[in-house]
């Protein structure tokens, strides 16, 4: 039987032969098979796409349309008590512009087999603790600048350092390396900054000020928040504000399941082809959470076009539409003038193959029936005659 | 003025070009005799004019501002000059001969006293000021590595690009500014800087254009092309001008008033500035004034060059017209949505079109349209009279303009067209002979494209048939809205009328009702029977008996004329009679709205079976017959094709609402009457909801609610209430299903699924629910509180926007205003809504419009780049998919039978 069904290999796509595989009866005699596997090759064939088909116009219109339809300025608080998602046509725009800052940047991080279980819940936590960005700030009561010695004065929390398992030794340990040019003194129960150099005034204690505020003393930069959440037996945490190279490094997580929504960290950690697939699942998302109903397809096209040159372009005048060759299609875009002079200066020439060129210049479009190019010159060979 | 340097190859391309156009015209001698063999642009090239080029296309030099003189004739030499095309009917073009219309214009020249600054090029010649030496103009790039540089520019633009090595250009050039040594001559560089838009300092001090351009002419040709300038297209110093080009008249045409005056176009206004300037400052030369007052001059000549070329520059006043609204120039006139590219290059308009307001015609077949007499007596459709039809079409010629169906116009072989009225009607008729062509009336059957904005899908033109009926609208098949997404309360559409045979065989072919009934968005079929058409086919096949004869009429009255299929009985079920529609070999299998599909058997009415073309068991409702869904047209239209689909439906269509016709059907508010029963356990349940929040907030007020986790205590409450809520509005919704009576023509339609649901009945008859705003309830408004009547810091369900009553009982009027709230918050996003999702769905169509697969099955963009190896990974197309899938199921039982 396999053999059979092998022979249509190259004839059909796996998927198809898959399915066949797994919705055949038992027991069919070969002939039946045969004429089982003909049949769907036929049919396969019938629903080819025919050459010329203008397939990216049908995509955008795809996608386009349905945009119509979606709810803008929905946060939806998914599950009971998880964190806000940007859904519907204003994450649509978001993923296709190819942002690199998200509105609301998001991670599931899925975790290794002991600690996925959540019997130990005293690690879950642990873990979630080690995840999270700390600030001073956020362990910190006070903060004040000496005018007269230019020091500036950091009062701890213990109580929240002692939830959080930090030591002053730690915390000055984890701001020594982020600000370089200053000591830094225990207290015990306040932090004393003072300049190494002499010549020290109010504004640069001011700036370091800033700085010592925001300085990451635990966890993950850009971890904002953290939050277990129970999924089919195992423990996922789920963030908000996303790091994805620096959470790959934790030893608990599961690298392999592990996602964000940030499509540019994908590009940057995982490389274009990861890319393009969180591209078609993150649309694929927005659009079925709308209850609508878009072919895989046409996002997977769209999807390639923002990935083909190899680095992630969003769909604006500086992504996929500055890469196109002809000089009028990208001015019939935006900025016109700016292209028709930066094509003049280096003396660009525009071969009319694409669409709206030959929209301008009343000349047949090269996509569908106006693809094939065969012209009869009935005078002439009347004449050679 | 230093005479132009032109290279050779210049000079060829020039006469290239002049051969070019001398060949057109010959070419357009001969349009006649070979009509069939037309040019084609193959390419499109762009270049910087140079100073000889100007003058070389030039057929008149501009020396005076005046236009007209006394007679009103253009003045030799002035803006209007004949010899730059003429836009008064009776004149001919002192260049080329030629009238009106058939003068295309040709361009001027003016020229400038001082060199001026062409606006659009300063930021290029401020870099390439700052890269080159001040003393011997070349590169500041040392000699052993400029052959370096240009080989990775080189290597960039193979593998990326213009655009690409435009970046790396930049970054190059980044790195030159800072060089304050010349390589080459040991010189310092001074520091440059640009004070916007258009004056250069060097030192703090001015640089004047004319030195500008003496330092750019000093830049060799192999230097500019690191800088990204190819030679023979543009010469650095071409971007300060030394002569304008005048645009020809045809592109500024004067309006004349209703007064006889004459209106100038705001290009032809800003010339004449710049030529009365220009002349100012030439004879201020000549007479040797002093050099401040030269030099004001020559401000405000580049001053207008510059508002010229772009009128809408940020460090400039506009130029205005006396009634101080800004002129239209040059950049004005191409950019944006109502500029040249956008508005008239990439969108045309057509003649052979109507308009108007559309209603509905279930009589009419869904390929077909409803055309009014009067646009079929204007819109027409041309025929070549050959000796087979010359009495067909002179029938038309006979009954000229007025009497439908005559004809309009009969268009003779040398291409003369003529109109025919009661008077020439005669002599047409006389001249009419094979060769000639007659522009007949609209008539039925004709091919005809219809359309509704917006545009948004291929579906939103489609290709009808022409039925000319009575009446002053467009009609229409209201099973054929979904793809128009049109409704009937005022809607407007657009009819066109394709002109040649390949135009109409095209749109029969690709763009006919038939051939779009599968929607290529999600492979479903998305035109099905709607509203009324549902409840009718619903009830019909539910439990309906009727007698044959009535039977009989329903069938006729439908379009069915063999009833061969009806049982020979005197009364038959409503399923018989829905059975005499389908194709008699035809076999189905699904589901109803009915059927939970929790169990793995459905009960027997809620499970669709055709049998053999009979159906045997369920019941027609939006799952088989509905847009969108349709499953049971979705399996015809596979098996039985296009044609046989689209008639089908349209049976099937009038079949329900025949039937509605004939049994009646309408919505009354007894629908909505609950029992007593009903009524005390919908506000028995209202009321532990009330307790049940009353005492949430309570704990919340002791601080004894426990938050969950990530959450605040405020934030818990609310997530609560909005459970408990929501609970409670689900109950009653409940209660109302149970206690409904399913024979009530508002449970029909929800059942059915032709429009509304339970939702909206519980609403109507218990409860409308909480109105939300933003996913929150309501809690804006005045301080602290929604409405002045309800104290600070209330949050029970009343004053944050739960609504305890139905619309039937009517609602407070603080529970109207909260309702009135949403509804405006719901407006509002579709109003900001449309906007966004059109920009990105025109720069999605922007971006992807030239994808195509080739014949090799890969996806590729217009320069050929591989975009996908294979359509979707597995080449199907979608509209020819069952939803994006093959049904292997379906074939395997089909071959195994």
């Amino acid at each position: 039987m396999a053999d059979i069904i092998s022979e249509y290999e190259d004839r059909l796509p796996a998927k198809i032969i898959g399915e066949v595989k797994d919705s055949i009866p038992k027991g069919v005699s070969d002939t039946k098979l045969k004429k089982i596997m003909e049949a769907t090759c036929e049919e396969y064939n019938t629903a080819k796409v025919t050459p010329g088909e203008a397939v990216g116009l049908i995509a955008a219109e795809s996608i386009g349309e349905p945009g119509t339809q979606m709810t803008l300025n929905t946060f939806h608080f998914a599950g009971v008590a998880e964190m806000n998602v940007t859904l519907g046509l204003p994450r649509i725009i978001e993923i296709l512009d190819g942002r690199k800052e998200l509105d609301n940047p998001m991670m599931e991080i899925y975790l290794k087999k002991p600690y996925a279980s959540g019997k130990k819940l005293e690690d879950l936590r642990h873990l979630a603790l080690q995840i999270k960005e700390t600030r001073l700030t956020d362990i910190s009561t006070e903060l004040s600048i000496n005018i007269a010695d230019f020091t500036i004065e950091v009062k701890l929390d213990k109580d929240k350092m002692k939830e959080l398992e930090l030591t002053n030794a730690k915390v000055i340990d984890a701001i020594s390396k982020q600000i370089k040019g200053y000591n830094i003194r225990d207290g015990k129960d306040s932090l004393i900054f003072k300049a190494r150099s002499k010549e020290d005034t109010f504004n640069d204690a001011y700036k370091i000020k800033e700085k010592i505020k925001s300085a990451t003393i635990k966890g993950i930069k850009g971890i904002l928040q953290v939050m277990p959440v129970k999924r089919e037996e195992e423990f996922v945490i789920i963030t908000a504000g996303s790091n994805l190279a620096d959470v790959l490094q934790l030893e608990e997580v599961d690298a392999y399941r592990t996602s964000t929504n940030n499509i540019f960290e994908i590009e940057q950690v995982l490389g274009i082809e990861a890319a393009r697939q969180a591209i078609i699942n993150e649309i694929f998302k927005v659009i079925e959470s709308q209850g609508l109903n878009v072919d895989v397809r046409h996002i997977m096209l769209v999807s390639d076009t923002m990935c083909v040159s190899g680095t992630l372009k969003g769909i604006t005048r500086y992504g996929v539409v500055s890469d196109k060759s002809s000089v009028l299609a990208r001015a019939s875009f935006e900025t016109p003038i700016k292209h028709i002079i930066n094509a003049a200066l280096v003396g660009e020439v525009d071969n009319l193959n694409s669409v709206v060129e030959n929209v301008m210049i009343n000349q047949h479009i090269p996509i569908g029936t106006g693809l094939p190019s065969l012209t009869v010159k009935p005078q002439k060979a009347a004449k050679e005659k | 003025m230093p005479e132009e340097e032109t290279s050779q190859k210049t000079e060829q391309e020039l006469d290239a070009v002049k051969q070019a156009i001398e060949g057109k015209e010959k070419k357009a001698e001969r349009v006649e005799e070979e009509q069939y063999i037309y040019k084609q642009v193959r390419s499109i090239a762009f270049s910087v004019l140079s100073p000889k080029m100007i003058r070389k296309m030039a057929s008149a030099k501009i020396v005076t501002p005046e236009l007209y003189d006394k007679e009103g004739y253009p003045v030799d030499g002035g803006l209007m000059d004949i010899r730059l095309g003429v836009i008064d009917p009776g004149l001919r073009c002192k260049t080329c001969g030629s009238k009106l219309k058939e003068c295309i214009g040709h361009f001027g020249y003016i020229e400038l006293a001082r060199p001026i600054v062409h606006v659009k090029f300063v930021n290029i010649v401020m870099t390439l000021l700052k890269c080159t030496c001040r003393e011997c103009g070349r590169i500041l790039i040392p000699d052993n590595k400029i052959s370096k540089t240009r080989e990775i520019l080189d290597q960039i633009e193979k593998e990326n690009g213009v655009e690409e090595r435009r970046q790396k250009v930049k970054e190059t050039i980044a790195g030159l500014k800072t060089i304050n040594k010349c390589p080459h001559c040991k010189s310092r560089q001074k520091k440059l800087s640009l004070e916007k838009p258009t004056t250069f300092l060097e030192d703090e001090k001015r640089i004047s254009p004319i030195e500008i351009r003496a330092r750019l002419e000093k830049i060799p040709d192999s230097d500019c092309e690191i800088f990204g300038l190819k030679v023979p297209h543009v010469r650095p110093e071409w971007m300060i001008m030394t002569i304008l080009p005048i645009p020809p008249v045809t592109m500024r045409p004067s309006i004349t008033l209703e007064s006889g005056e004459r209106s100038e176009d705001d290009l032809t206004h800003k010339m004449g500035d710049i030529v009365r300037i220009n002349q100012r400052l030439f004879e201020n030369i000549n007479a040797g004034a002093p050099e401040i007052i030269v030099e004001d001059l020559w401000d405000l000549l580049q001053y207008h060059v510059t508002t010229f070329f772009d009128n809408n520059i940020a460090q400039l006043p506009p130029a205005r017209h006396r009634s101080g609204q800004p002129l239209k120039t040059l950049t004005e006139r191409i950019k944006s949505k109502e500029g040249r590219i956008r508005h008239n290059l990439a969108g045309k308009r057509t003649n052979f079109s109507a308009r108007t307001v559309i209603s509905p015609d279930p009589m009419l077949e869904l390929y077909e349209v409803g055309v009014p007499f009067v646009i079929a007596n204007k819109l027409t459709v041309p025929e070549r009279v050959n000796e087979w039809n010359m009495k067909y079409l002179k029938a038309f010629v006979e009954n000229g303009p007025e009497k439908y169906p005559g004809a309009n116009y009969i268009i003779r072989p040398d291409g003369k067209k003529k109109k025919i009225t009661e008077e020439t009607k005669e002599a047409s008729l006389e001249e009419l002979q094979p060769g000639y062509i007659v522009e007949r009336h609209l008539m039925d059957g004709d091919i005809a494209i219809f359309n509704r904005q917006p545009s948004l899908h291929r579906m939103s033109m489609m290709c009808h048939r022409v039925k000319v009926l009575p009446g002053k609208t467009l009609r229409l098949n209201p099973a054929v809205c979904t793809p128009y997404n049109a409704d009937f309360d005022g809607d407007e559409m657009n009819l066109h009328i394709p002109q040649t045979e390949e135009a109409r065989a095209e749109a029969e072919i690709l763009m006919e009702v038939q051939t779009q009934l599968v929607s290529l968005r999600y492979g479903l079929s998305i035109i099905g029977c709607t509203q009324d058409a549902i409840s009718g086919n619903y009830i019909l096949t539910k439990d309906a008996s009727l007698k044959r004869e009535d039977a009989i009429d329903l069938l006729s009255a439908v379009g069915v004329t063999d009833f061969s299929k009806l049982p020979r009985k005197a009364v038959v079920t409503g399923k018989e009679v829905f059975s005499a529609l389908l194709p008699d070999d035809f076999n189905y299998s699904g589901h109803s709205r009915l059927c939970d599909r929790s169990k793995d058997k459905c009960d027997k009415e809620a499970h669709v079976t055709i049998e053999d073309g009979k159906l045997v068991s369920g019941v027609m409702d939006r799952n088989s017959l509905g847009e969108e869904s349709g499953l049971m047209l979705r399996n015809i239209h596979q098996k039985y094709g296009k044609d046989y689909s689209i008639d089908a439906l349209g049976k099937i269509f009038r079949l329900g609402i025949w039937y509605l016709l004939k049994i009646g059907f309408t919505s009354a508010l007894s629908d909505t009457d609950l029992p007593e029963s009903a009524k005390l356990k919908i506000k028995e349940d209202m009321e532990t909801a009330k307790k049940d929040v009353d005492a949430l907030i309570a704990q919340f007020k002791e601080g004894k609610l426990e938050a969950l986790p990530g959450k605040t205590a405020q934030q818990t409450l609310e997530l609560r209430i909005l459970q408990v809520l929501n609970k409670a509005r689900n109950e009653t919704g409940k209660t109302v299903a149970n206690h409904a009576d399913k024979r009530t023509h508002t449970m029909i339609m929800a059942e059915s699924g032709a429009r509304g649901n339970l939702l909206n009945l519980a609403q109507m008859a218990a409860c409308v629910g909480q109105q939300a705003m933003r996913g929150k309830r309501i809690d804006k408004g005045f301080e602290q509180r929604t409405l002045s009547h309800f104290r600070r810091n209330d949050l029970s369900p009343e004053a944050r926007g739960f609504i305890t009553n139905g619309f039937k009982m009517g609602l407070t009027p603080a529970e109207f205003f909260f309702g009135s709230m949403t509804g405006r918050d719901s407006l509002m996003d579709t109003a900001l809504r449309t906007p966004k999702s059109g920009y990105l769905y025109r720069r999605l169509a922007n971006a992807m419009q030239d994808l195509k697969v080739e014949y090799d099955n890969t996806v590729r963009d217009a320069s050929r780049k591989i975009i996908q190896f294979e359509y979707g990974e597995d080449g199907i197309d979608v509209s020819k998919s069952e939803n994006g899938f093959i049904n292997v199921k379906r074939i395997i039982q089909i071959a195994q039978k």
